[in-house]
This record gives C-alpha cells, structure tokens and sequence, in this order.
C-alpha cells in the first residue's frame, strides 16, 4: 500500500507563503528599515570592497535566477498530478555534466583577478601620513598618535552605560546613538592616509569601522595593521563596535571615530597635546578636554 | 565484500537462540543494547532532546536580543546561551541524529543484520548522556558556563570558570562518542555489504556516511589536541596559546579550524545523502549522475582539509595565504553545485508528487543554496573584512544548518518513519510543520543578512536602536520556528501510538534494500543476505 498526497494541500500551501511573503513585503515598504546592504563608506578601500561585494552578490543572483529557475519550472510542469511521466532513462549526461562543472569554473577565474587586485591594494601600507596604534582591552580601546605625545582611552559613553544595565528602566531610544557614543572620541583627518596599528593587551578583539570598510583583529602578541584615507570631504562621525567576542562587556566597546578637516586635525592635535603635556605635570587635574568635545556631526 | 550469513546464523542458533526472537524486555533492552534499531532509536531520541534544549536556549537567545536594552539575562549569561547553544546543537542534536540515522539505515541499505561492532556501539552511544550532562552541568557551577563562544578562543575561553575543565573533558567525550561510531560505519560498509551490493552501487546516503566518517576519524582528534592544550595553558603552566610566554593565540584558531571545517560538512554531508535518496523517490527517476554525486561528495571532504583559515580572515595573513583560502574556499562552489544541479536533472522530466519528505527535501533545496550563495560572498576575502564577524555569518550559517543539516535530518525522519514504525504519520500535520517550519525560518534567519550587512556584529546581547526593527522581525521568526517544532515529536509520537498500518514500500517510488524489507523491519534486519532478485530490485544500476 503505498501513499501520496493530494496536491491541493501543496498548493493550497504554496498560496499562504506567496500572501504572506507578500505582506511581509507590504510592511517593509511603510516602515523605516535602516539599510537592507552594505553602504558604500567613505574611503578608497571601502568603496572598491562594496563593489566587489556588489559583484558577488549580482553574480550570486544571477546564478540564483537560473538555478532556482530550473528548479521551480520542474516543480510546476513536471508534476504527477499534472500528468508528468517520469522519464527513467534520464540518469546521466556528461556533456551536461561538464558544462555545469566548467562554467562555475569561470566565473571564479574571473572573480579572483579583482579579489587579487583589492588585496594588493589593502595591503599596501607605504606612505602613511599618521600612525595611530590600537590597543584593545577589556572593555575599552586606547588610542596612541605615535610620535605625538598624545594618548588617550576610550570607553562607552555614561548614559549608555547606565541605560544598558539589565533593569535599567531606561528606554534606549531615548538615548542619542545608544551604545555607539564614547568619552573621547578618536580623531583623525580627512584626505590622508592613516594606518593603525592594532594589537590587545588581554584577549582578542576587532577593531571595525563600517564605513571604513574593513576589520581586523586586535590580538595580544600581535600587531596588525590596516589602513584608511577617508576622502577629503567626508568629514563627519563614524561609529563601529569591538568584532571579536572579548568577554561579558563585548557589545559595549564602541568605536567613535571624527574626521576633521586637516586644518582642524592639527588644532584638536595641538589643544590634545597641550592638555596631556598639564596633565601629565598636574597628575590629578581632570580631564574636561575630551568629554566637552563639540557636538559631533550627523553622519 | 561478502560476508557468509549462513554460518553466522547457524551460529547464532547454537549459543545465542534469544537473540533472533527480539529485544530483551525493559531497562536492559536500552542499558545492554546491541541492536542497531534500538541503538539508533536511542541517538534520536537523545538528539530530539538535546535540539529542545539547545532550541530553548536560542529562544531566550532571541528574547533578549527582541527589542534594544537587557530586559532578560545578564551579558556573561548571554554568552553563556551563544556559546553552549552551538555546542549542543552541534554535538548534541545534529551529529546523534546523523549517527542515529546512520545506525537505523546503514545495516538496511547494504544487506546486512546489524552494525559490524554491536558493543562497540552500544559504548558510543553511551558515552554521550555522560559528556551532555557534563555540559549541561557547567550551567550549575560558579562562574556559569562557557561564554568565549563553542570556538572556545583562547586567551578568552581561558578566563573561564570551574565550567572550563567539566566542558573540555565533555568535549573529549564526544569526540570519543563520535569517532567510536564512525569507525563503526567505516567497518560495517567496508565489511559487511551483501554480495551484489558494491560500492558504486550502495545508496548515496551510506556513500555520504562513509566520507563522513572519515572526516571525523580525521579531524576529532585534532579538536581533541586543541582544546588539551587550552586545558594546560589553564591549569600547568604551559603557554601553547598564551603570546606572554612565547604561545600564539592566533595557533589555536588554525588548529580549531582544521577540525572546524571539515566538521561544516560532517554537519551537512549526510543531509546531501539523505537528498540523493528522497528526490528520486518523490520525482520517480533514478537519481542523475550517481557517479558524479559519489566524486563530488569526496572532492568537497577532500577541499574541507584546506580551506580552514577562511574563517579567520581578519586575523592578519600574508597576501599569499589569503589568496590561497580565497580560491580554495571558492573552489568548494563546484563539486557542491554539481550536487545541485545534478538533484535538480534528477526532478527534470520527473513525476513529481509532495509528501512531506520531498516538502523538507525541496525546502533544504532552495535554501541551502542560498546559504551557499552567502557562503560564496563571504569567500571574497575584501568583502569578508565587512562580513566577518556579523550577523550576516550568522544567517549564513544558520541557512546551511538549519533548513540544510536540520530540514535533511527532518527528511530522512518523515522519510523512512514508516519503514521503521510500520504505520504511516499523519501526513496533512507533517505538511503543517514543514510550511510553518519553511515559512519561519526564513523570517529568523533572512533579516540578518540586512543586519549583518547594516554593521551589526555577532555575539551581542545589547545593540543600537537601527537595528531594533529587523532584531524584532527576526526574534517573532525565532518564536514562531521553535514553537512549530513542539509538532515533530507530536507526529512521531501519534505515528506511534496511532498511525495507520503501511506495507514494506512506504512510498510509491521508493527504491533501495531497506524498501525490501518488512515494515517493521525484523529485528535483526537482514539475517540472511538478500537474493539475487531483491538485489536486483532494491540495487542501483
């Protein structure tokens, strides 16, 4: 005795998912969503590693419409209760087999000649401007401007801090850039090519800036470098978070990085210097500088 | 390979006459089992279990993370549930089940009685309800349980608490569990195969298996080095890991990874199996390209061996190296859609009908092809520094387990519970769970491609509000998929006590040994080896 199903149950299936696919769609269209993709950043490397991820992901789709296409025209024209015979001989064909195992083939030819260039590019580290070191802790980063004289810790932001405590009572919302606001934020400026040395001092983290477009781990006994040269006129805020789980406080290590123009770069560096040339006489006096740094920019 | 049933069963008859008449009664049954059904059932029941656990705590996993602020668990406890729900899904719901099923089908499918080391078996089987409440346990001790993440990343995994030993030593305990039962696959399929039923001609499900199995036997002992060494970097003074004296922590990933990977597609490469046996079925076709689905199989295992360090782009690699993982990992993309394509020629010009089975077997179909397509992305080193470490390898890695591993272990389920009950489910309810399973698992996991894309990382109870809205989809997409799946074992336990009497050919198309035999099948399944014109029925080619 053998069972098969009646295909109404199928289909009568499929017409829920297609409506309610539908009315998820529906909804996403009235509502503020943030981004569905990776945004395009704001430095040379970030918008050529956005276009290879958009390269990928059309090939992807492409790829997707003819496999999935294949797929759901068997679904519908090959089934039993729409007549379909099996055909039992159609077991093998190797001209088919080939073809289907030559062109993916190309296609990974033809994506590692730009995955190759990228990389040359990411990891060419000559003719650095500025070198800042990062030092990752639990649950803080500390940013060195070598050279500089200038040091400085970085953590997350009080009312963030208190909000995020569990029974806290505090709506989240009610808090400008939750969880990705810091005491002092790090600066940098536009136009020029920084590298940032990154290592830890207890275990590994990831230093990552979204719109910087790359991370990379901060490890103890290591020193990783990347680099960033954010165009000359994308001044403003950009945040990220520690990547790598370091611990019970990872999501609460954000990363606020302000671009200045290169003019004021030097005078946030000069005023930075002077303040940690009198701290470091007057040990005790406290530190006003940073945490009354002008509002920040919307990004 | 032929093994001579007629002097086996004589001999059964001289020194053990009990053992053809059935299972011993009560507790012995399950304590002393050697039966490869009870064995097999045990492994299921024992994974259904663990996937409610390990499905409890995504749920509350989800519940915190349904809207921003901690409204539920502290963040240590937080990491707790990330860490210990992908070590138990993983070595307690997903691998039991695939060696359950490996026990219950295996003997079926290749003609013989039983599994070829029956206490060796029994042992392995054993050895887990020890290991998980040695891991369940640490959720009792000071310091709660491990919450570095089921990478257990040193020097982080290294602050842990009293929890740290008991989840080594269960770690090494499964890793026991899990290469006793492979090596016990490896010899019941090199062994004990009847005469007709060769290798390039047993079901791809044992061929899937048989890789698999030596996956495990290859890359278990690597884990088990790995995670002795964290247990001396903790507790005698040796600094392996530590870069303070003279370790590299950045060794440790390698070496997890080494096991880690091709661990991917011990997860995965029995549910490729279980495709290659349902598709025909329901499409009524030989399935296409049995030869090309055997060495697709193998060159995937093969490339899992080098592709480790894809996991790990952001540790800082020279130039060379993350070209090499690059091409190596995208290489993978050829023998897996070989499979894809070849299961998709298998429905072409079929007569396809939708059965629950085939439901999960389409479902696991499109989306793991999706969890490739994100796999592929993720394979492209530049874009990989934004991927990494966000919630867009979580989806990714959730569409390739979940509607992958899980779906195909739901579809094997569906598919060969008749054959093993003797009674048929209820289909129109088994129908149910696969839609609310498809529909849901899709609003879980698809949103966090968005998030992951949007910047959100991994690993974190608390984030900034833009990433409320789509947390909140997702989370009603958790709830909605763990609550469909309180239905699974409300079918099987229905098909039980109540499922209509079905014959030894389940479904209309199935082919295969164990098809020839009797639903229930005997006890010992096949005593004598099947004939020539069974053999010739059930056999490929």
């Amino acid at each position: 005795m053998s069972f098969h199903m009646k295909n109404t149950h199928a289909r009568r299936g499929l017409q829920a998912a297609a409506v309610s696919l539908f009315a998820l769609l529906a909804s996403v269209a009235h509502a503020d969503w943030g981004g569905l993709n990776m945004t395009q950043g704001v430095t040379i490397l970030s918008r050529k590693i956005y276009s290879l991820h958009m390269l990928i992901l059309w090939i992807c789709v492409a790829l997707a419409v003819v496999v999935f296409g294949a797929m759901i025209y068997s679904l519908v024209k090959f089934r039993r209760s729409k007549g379909a015979e099996a055909d039992r001989t159609l077991v093998h064909s190797t001209k088919v087999e080939i073809v289907w195992t030559i062109i993916p083939i190309f296609i990974l030819i033809g994506m590692a000649v730009p995955i190759a260039k990228t990389l040359i590019e990411i990891e060419d580290m000559g003719n650095v401007d500025l070198n800042i070191k990062v030092t990752g802790y639990q649950w803080k980063w500390q940013y060195e401007y070598l050279g500089q004289n200038v040091s400085f810790f970085s953590t997350l932001k009080r009312d963030s801090n208190e909000a995020r405590e569990l029974g806290s009572g505090i709506d989240p919302k009610t808090i400008e850039h939750y969880l990705l606001d810091v005491d002092n934020v790090l600066v940098i400026p536009a136009g020029q090519k920084i590298r940032f040395l990154l290592t830890a001092q207890d275990v590994i983290h990831a230093w990552w800036v979204p719109a910087f477009g790359m991370k990379k781990d901060a490890i103890p006994g290591y020193v990783n470098e990347i680099w960033v040269q954010v165009d000359a006129d994308k001044v403003g805020t950009y945040r990220g978070q520690c990547a790598e789980l370091c611990g019970q406080d990872h999501g609460f290590m954000p990363i606020v990085v302000e671009v200045k123009s290169p003019a004021d770069f030097d005078a946030w560096l000069r005023a930075k210097q002077a303040e940690q040339k009198l701290a470091n006489v007057a040990p005790n006096a406290p530190s006003t500088v940073a945490s009354t740094a002008p509002a920040v920019a919307a990004q | 390979m032929a093994y001579d049933t007629t002097a086996d069963h004589s001999h059964d008859h001289s020194h053990d006459d009990h053992g053809d008449h059935g299972p011993a009664h009560g507790w012995r049954r399950w304590v002393f089992a050697t039966n490869h059904k009870d064995i097999g059932t045990m492994y299921l029941v024992f994974a259904c279990v663990m996937f409610f656990v390990g499905g409890f705590m995504a749920m509350i996993i989800r519940a915190e993370l349904f809207k921003p602020g901690l409204q539920l668990v502290e963040p240590q406890f937080f990491n707790s549930m990330t860490t210990m729900h992908a070590l138990i899904m993983i070595f307690g719901a997903v691998m039991p089940a695939w060696t359950g099923l490996a026990n219950w089908m295996i003997p079926m499918q290749v003609g013989a009685p039983d599994m070829a080391l029956p206490r060796l078996n029994n042992f392995s089987f054993w050895i887990l309800p020890f290991a998980f409440t040695l891991l369940l346990g640490t959720l009792f001790v000071p310091g709660g349980s491990p919450a570095g993440g089921w990478t257990l990343y040193p020097p982080l995994s290294l602050q842990s608490g009293n929890a740290f030993p008991m989840a080594i030593f269960a770690i090494h305990l499964m890793g026991a569990s899990s290469i006793l039962g492979s090596i016990n696959v490896v010899v019941t399929i090199m062994n004990m195969r009847a005469p007709g039923v060769g290798l390039l001609n047993m079901p791809l499900f044992c061929w899937s298996w048989l890789i698999t199995a030596y996956l495990l036997i290859a890359t278990m002992p690597v884990l088990a080095g790995a995670v002795t060494m964290l247990l001396t970097d903790h507790f005698f003074g040796t600094s392996f890991f530590s870069a303070s004296g003279g370790g590299d922590p950045v060794m440790f990933q390698h070496i997890f990874w080494f096991f880690g990977h091709p661990e991917v597609y011990i997860l995965i490469l029995p549910a490729f199996g279980i495709m290659s046996e349902i598709i025909p079925t329901f499409s009524r076709k030989p399935l296409f390209g049995y030869d090309a689905m055997v060495y697709a199989t193998a060159a995937i295992a093969f490339l899992s061996f080098i592709v480790w360090a894809h996991h790990m782009f952001t540790v800082g690699m020279p130039l060379a190296g993350q070209l090499f993982f690059t091409l190596s990992t995208m290489m993978i993309s050829i023998p897996t859609g070989v499979k894809v394509f070849n299961w998709t020629a298998t429905m072409w010009k079929g007569s396809l009908t939708f059965e629950p089975p085939m439901l999960f077997a389409l479902s696991f179909l499109f989306l793991f092809t999706i969890g490739g397509f994100s796999g592929l992305m993720l394979a492209v080193v530049p874009a990989d520094f934004q991927y990494h470490d966000t919630y867009f390898v979580v989806a990714h890695f959730h569409y390739v387990l979940v509607p992958g591993a899980v779906f195909g272990i739901m579809g094997g389920v569906y598919y060969w519970l008749p054959k093993w009950t003797g009674k048929m489910y209820d289909l129109k309810l088994a129908t149910w769970h696969f839609w609310l399973s498809t529909i849901f698992v899709n609003v879980l996991f698809f949103p966090q491609h968005f998030l992951g894309l949007a910047g959100m990382p991994r690993r974190i109870p608390d984030y900034s509000t833009q990433f409320a809205d789509w947390n909140m989809v997702s989370s009603l997409g958790g709830f909605g998929f763990g609550l469909s799946q309180l239905l699974f074992p409300y079918i099987i336990w229905k098909c039980i006590k109540a499922g209509e009497k079905i014959g030894a050919r389940a479904w209309d198309g199935a082919h295969g040994l164990e098809w020839e035999l009797s639903s229930p099948p005997p006890y010992h399944s096949w005593t004598e080896p099947p004939s020539r014109e069974v053999i010739a029925r059930g056999v490929l080619h």
